[in-house]
């Protein structure tokens, strides 16, 4: 009778521990997996699934579909999944305009959202949400770290970015912490493939560093034309145009920029170099940082369900909010919105057995939240 | 009762009983997949005015649809923020009102468009039109007080008197009806003295001439009722998806009504309904089978034009009446 | 703002102006020869980037790359005109905009399916690398120079072509009356062929030269084939001249627009607003152009079935 007590009590036990990984939990993945920015997105996916897998929880059943990088369509997809495949959390978006159309009714369904990439600065603020977790940094923060670089070795940056929100704030963001004059400030046109006339402006401001933000194809494009032009004025950037996944497009011409980021294949530390392995042998290609982030967010993910159950929401958000998972960019917590406290970086680009690639050099911020959160009234 | 007639009932009746299917079985996606068709094939049936019944093959038509899609956005965010418009104008959640300002605001903007584009013919009027959906795109994109590219989300959907637009089947029925309404418009012009003027203009201008009717006037009403209606689908849009953003005023989007018609049967009443039903199923099943959807989608797209001419109704009903 | 800089910004207009115009060039002739509205000869420019990114990595020359992306435009013109576009010739413009759009999806995916989801890399040679001074002050860079001067010959080619040659004469009768130069004996669906096969070269070969200055990717050619729209409408559609004329139109315009406007608007509002708004209107600026000359003259400016 003891006996079969203490079994049952034993057996009992395993279940509650094994309560947590027992229960199926669906996630819906929207990213972009076809047109010119494909490549982002299947950076993105494939760093998750593999991290997935290697955590060993079976119980994780992911949803992936591709939004095409089109707002509507990414809608449509975020519909069906809460609709029909009763997903438990949502992630994946890659675009700040896409995550503005998803985010807001996602979050309202009180459904928890990860962001593996975007942070637009309206979903950091005023409109910050308690399902919404920002797991890559706010839209700013790169500018920010580059900024305050500048002020080390420059007095006269011309700037650049595209004609569009997430380009006024970049410039706004760099401004927030540059000390020195501007030789310029110029607004291009969103999707611009030439840049002769901007080229030849920044020759002629007397500017001592140039300081741009131009995503996907636009930054492939300035980045050659510019090496091309012969003007040789030092150029800094965040470090979407000197990822993994575009550097060996842009070539050579990249060699020597300086790039902010919050991550580096390089890093010193053991969640880091596992996953650079991982990844490396996964796939046989380098990882970029938007393969990291969502490395992150997954493992995010497998940390909180193995405290909580992702069905009850409020342990499930303190779960996440404990942000207790080996981060690949080191140290790493939540600010009061829900959104990184992290260190950002100085990368140089450099040559490595003859592959482009990145290595830090300096430490623009330690430990740095976002200029938005005291809006944030959670 | 025609072949026609009765394909075009079965079509009605199929886009209805789908979501109500849905909504007994528990599947509420599935009724918002109907919504999206339903508003699509309204926006087509707004184009199918201009491009069916006056030949007019306007590639701008998205600028109504965004255009719309930002009335709404912007009177109900500004209703929900409770500030004021401008020059003492007040924002609204009101479906209805929202509706009007987006029908009489694509009407204005329509008027001049279509003024100017009418002097030309053709190619030239295709790609003048593009011109004008572009320069908007582009306005909205670098206008920032509106979310410029980013968008403008609509945190609660617009509310019509004495239903609960939150619910899905409720809004599907409000989307449905003003299909059918579009769907009337369309049928009443056709039958009309102005419809047969459209046609005239369209097949022999000079011989309309003669006969003391100016084409040009005709086919800029023609122009500025098709504008209307697309930019009431565009409000019902942004609704839809709480969300509007310049990607609603893209050529890409201009491009996909004018393949809705086709898909559908072009100079079909039910072409536009036909188009949008099979372009959404077909989007949504290619979908969840294949990241590479849009390859398979770009295939069964060239096999019904060189394959199915006259597009679906084309098949399912036989060939047009009239040409 | 110095002379130098003006004259550098013009030259930057022109070379723009070049490149659209080896788009635009191909575009007008198959619509004037076969009136076929064409929208997948973006794709064609596509094409030949990736042709000439992939080879030229292959085998470290550039200009191996080019003559591959040339042949490989050409040969997808050819079996897209065979299979699909040959069909299409006797209907309306409708359903050559639905099979053409068709054809878009499948060669962005087909691309990507072939090549991965990454851009291409793709640089300069190292011929034409550096920059040349100008007279009067000033340097500007070879490569652009080249450019200039490519679509120059190609210009002239296509004059010499149109107006010298056998293929040009057939050409020539075919844009004025089909059914003649079939009674006459020429093998009009070779002919088709071949001209849509000249014009997918040509948009092959604009996709290689300026895939060494931007970002080889899928989705490259829609924005280069929206602008080859906007540049054949003011010329006129069907006629080279136009396209020459309306390309330069066009190159100069969006260049000194983006250039000059911010600085105008300079004078009256703080720098960043300034920049902001001029940006906007820069963007508009090309089109607003194309309806303005389409309201005074609704066949484009030479047009060639006046």
């Amino acid at each position: 009778m003891k006996k079969i007590l203490t079994a049952s009590i034993v057996g009992l036990s395993m279940t509650v521990a094994g309560l947590a990984f027992a229960e199926p939990v669906k996630i819906g993945v929207i990213t972009t997996l076809s047109g010119g920015g494909a490549g982002l997105g299947v950076d993105m996916r494939d760093a998750f699934q593999l991290a997935i897998k290697q955590s060993g929880n079976k119980d994780i059943e992911l949803v992936v579909e591709d939004d095409a990088q089109k707002p509507e369509l990414a809608v449509q997809i975020a519909d069906k999944m809460i609709q029909s495949d009763k997903v438990d959390l949502m992630t994946g978006i890659i675009w700040s305009n896409l995550a503005m159309a998803v985010v807001p009714s996602v979050v309202a369904q009180d459904i928890v959202y990860l962001s593996p990439n975007a942070g637009p600065s309206a979903l950091a603020g005023a409109k910050c949400n308690k399902n919404y977790f920002n797991v890559a940094y706010q839209n700013d923060n790169f500018h920010e770290a580059m900024g305050q670089y500048a002020n080390k070795d420059y007095k006269k940056t011309f700037i650049l970015a595209p004609n569009y929100p997430a380009g006024k704030d970049s410039l706004t963001g760099f401004k927030r912490y540059y000390k020195g004059e501007l030789a310029g400030e110029i607004y291009t046109q969103v999707g611009q493939t030439d840049y002769a006339a901007e080229i030849a402006q920044i020759r002629d401001s007397g500017a001592d560093s140039v300081f741009f933000f131009l995503p996907g194809g636009m930054g492939i494009a300035f980045m050659k034309q510019y090496a091309q032009s012969g003007v040789n004025i030092p150029v800094l950037g965040p470090s979407f145009s000197f990822s993994q996944d575009v550097l060996p497009a842009v070539g050579d011409a990249a060699l020597g920029v300086k790039n902010s980021a919050s991550w580096s294949h390089d890093l010193d530390n053991e969640a880091n170099k596992n996953f650079v392995e991982a990844f490396k042998a996964e796939y046989k290609r380098l990882p970029s940082i938007y393969a990291a982030q969502s490395w992150d967010t997954a493992n995010l993910i497998v940390s909180a369900l193995a405290k909580a159950s992702v069905k009850d929401k409020d342990a499930f958000r303190a779960a996440l909010k404990a942000a207790d998972f080996k981060s690949v960019r080191g140290e790493f917590t939540f600010n009061t919105n829900q959104h990184p406290i992290q260190n950002i970086y100085v990368r140089e680009v450099v040559k490595e057995d003859g592959v482009l690639t990145n290595k830090i050099i300096a430490t623009a911020f330690e430990k740095h939240g976002d200029a938005y959160a005291d809006q944030c009234k959670m | 009762m025609t072949r026609e007639t009765a394909v075009n009932t079965g079509l009605a009746l199929l886009l209805v009983a789908f979501p109500l299917a849905a909504q007994a079985m528990g599947e509420p996606f599935y009724i918002t997949l109907a919504t999206r068709a339903a508003i699509l094939a309204l926006a087509a049936v707004g184009l199918n005015v201009a491009l069916g019944l006056g030949g007019l093959v306007s590639f701008g038509h998205a600028a109504f649809f965004g255009l719309g899609g930002y009335a709404a956005g912007i009177l109900s965010t500004h209703a929900f923020n409770a500030e004021p418009l401008f020059l003492g104008f007040e924002g609204t959640a009101s479906m209805p009102w929202i509706w009007l300002v987006a029908a009489v605001l694509c009407g204005l903007v329509a008027l001049p468009i279509g003024a100017i584009s009418l002097r030309t013919a053709g190619v030239y009027f295709i790609m003048i039109t593009l011109a004008f959906a572009q320069m908007i795109y582009y306005f909205a994109v670098s206008w920032p007080a509106y979310g410029g590219e980013d968008g403008l989300s609509i945190f609660v959907r617009d509310t019509f008197p004495g239903v609960n637009t939150a619910l899905p089947l409720p809004f599907f029925l409000i989307c449905y009806a003003l299909l059918l309404g579009g769907l009337a418009l369309f049928w009443l012009l056709r039958g009309s003295r102005f419809g047969a003027a459209l046609e005239g203009a369209r097949q022999n201008p000079v011989r309309l001439a003669a006969v003391g009717i100016a084409p040009f006037g005709i086919r800029l009403t023609a122009f500025v009722v098709s504008a209307m209606v697309t930019g009431v689908a565009g409000a019902l849009f942004a609704d839809l998806n709480k969300f509007v953003s310049p990607s609603m005023l893209s050529w890409q989007m201009s491009g996909e009504l004018i393949v809705l018609i086709i898909l559908g049967g072009k100079g079909r009443l039910f072409g536009p309904v036909a188009g949008a039903m099979l372009y959404v199923l077909i989007e949504y099943v290619l979908g969840g089978i294949t990241e590479r959807w849009q390859f398979f989608l770009g295939l069964v797209l060239l096999m019904v034009v060189l394959f199915a001419r006259g597009g679906l109704l084309g098949l399912l009903a036989g060939k047009a009446r009239h040409g | 703002m110095s002379v130098e800089l003006l004259i550098e910004q013009l030259l930057n207009g022109l070379q723009l102006g070049m490149m659209l115009f080896l788009m635009a060039a191909g575009l007008t002739l198959i619509f004037g020869v076969m009136g076929l509205i064409n929208l997948a000869h973006g794709s064609l420019y596509m094409v030949g980037a990736f042709a000439c990114a992939a080879v030229a990595t292959a085998t470290g020359s550039f200009w191996i790359g080019l003559v591959a992306s040339i042949a490989a435009a050409a040969a997808a013109g050819a079996l897209m005109e065979v299979v699909v576009i040959r069909r299409l010739y006797e209907r309306d413009h409708l359903d050559q905009v639905l099979a053409t759009f068709a054809l878009i999806l499948i060669f962005s995916e087909g691309t990507r399916w072939l090549f991965g989801s990454f851009p291409l890399y793709l640089n300069i040679p190292p011929l034409l690398q550096g920059a040349v001074p100008l007279p009067g002050g000033g340097r500007y860079q070879l490569y652009r120079l080249a450019l200039i001067g490519v679509g120059g010959g190609v210009a002239l080619g296509l004059y010499l072509l149109i107006s010298r040659t056998r293929l040009g004469m057939r050409i020539r009768a075919g844009e004025s009356d089909r059914e003649m130069i079939a009674a006459l004996g020429v093998d009009i669906r070779t002919l088709y062929t071949v001209v849509f096969a000249l014009g997918a070269a040509l948009a092959g070969l604009a996709g290689a030269m300026v895939g060494a200055l931007q970002s080889v990717q899928v989705g490259m050619g829609e924005p280069a084939l929206i602008l080859a729209f906007v540049v054949i409408v003011i010329g006129g559609i069907g006629s080279i001249k136009g396209a020459l004329f309306g390309a330069i139109l066009v190159g100069v315009v969006d260049t000194m627009g983006r250039f000059l406007l911010p600085k105008v608007l300079a004078l009256a509002l703080p720098p960043a607003q300034a920049g902001a708004i001029g940006a906007a209107i820069a963007s508009m600026l090309i089109y607003i152009v194309m309806a303005l000359i389409l309201a005074l003259r609704p066949r484009g400016l030479f047009s060639a079935q006046a």
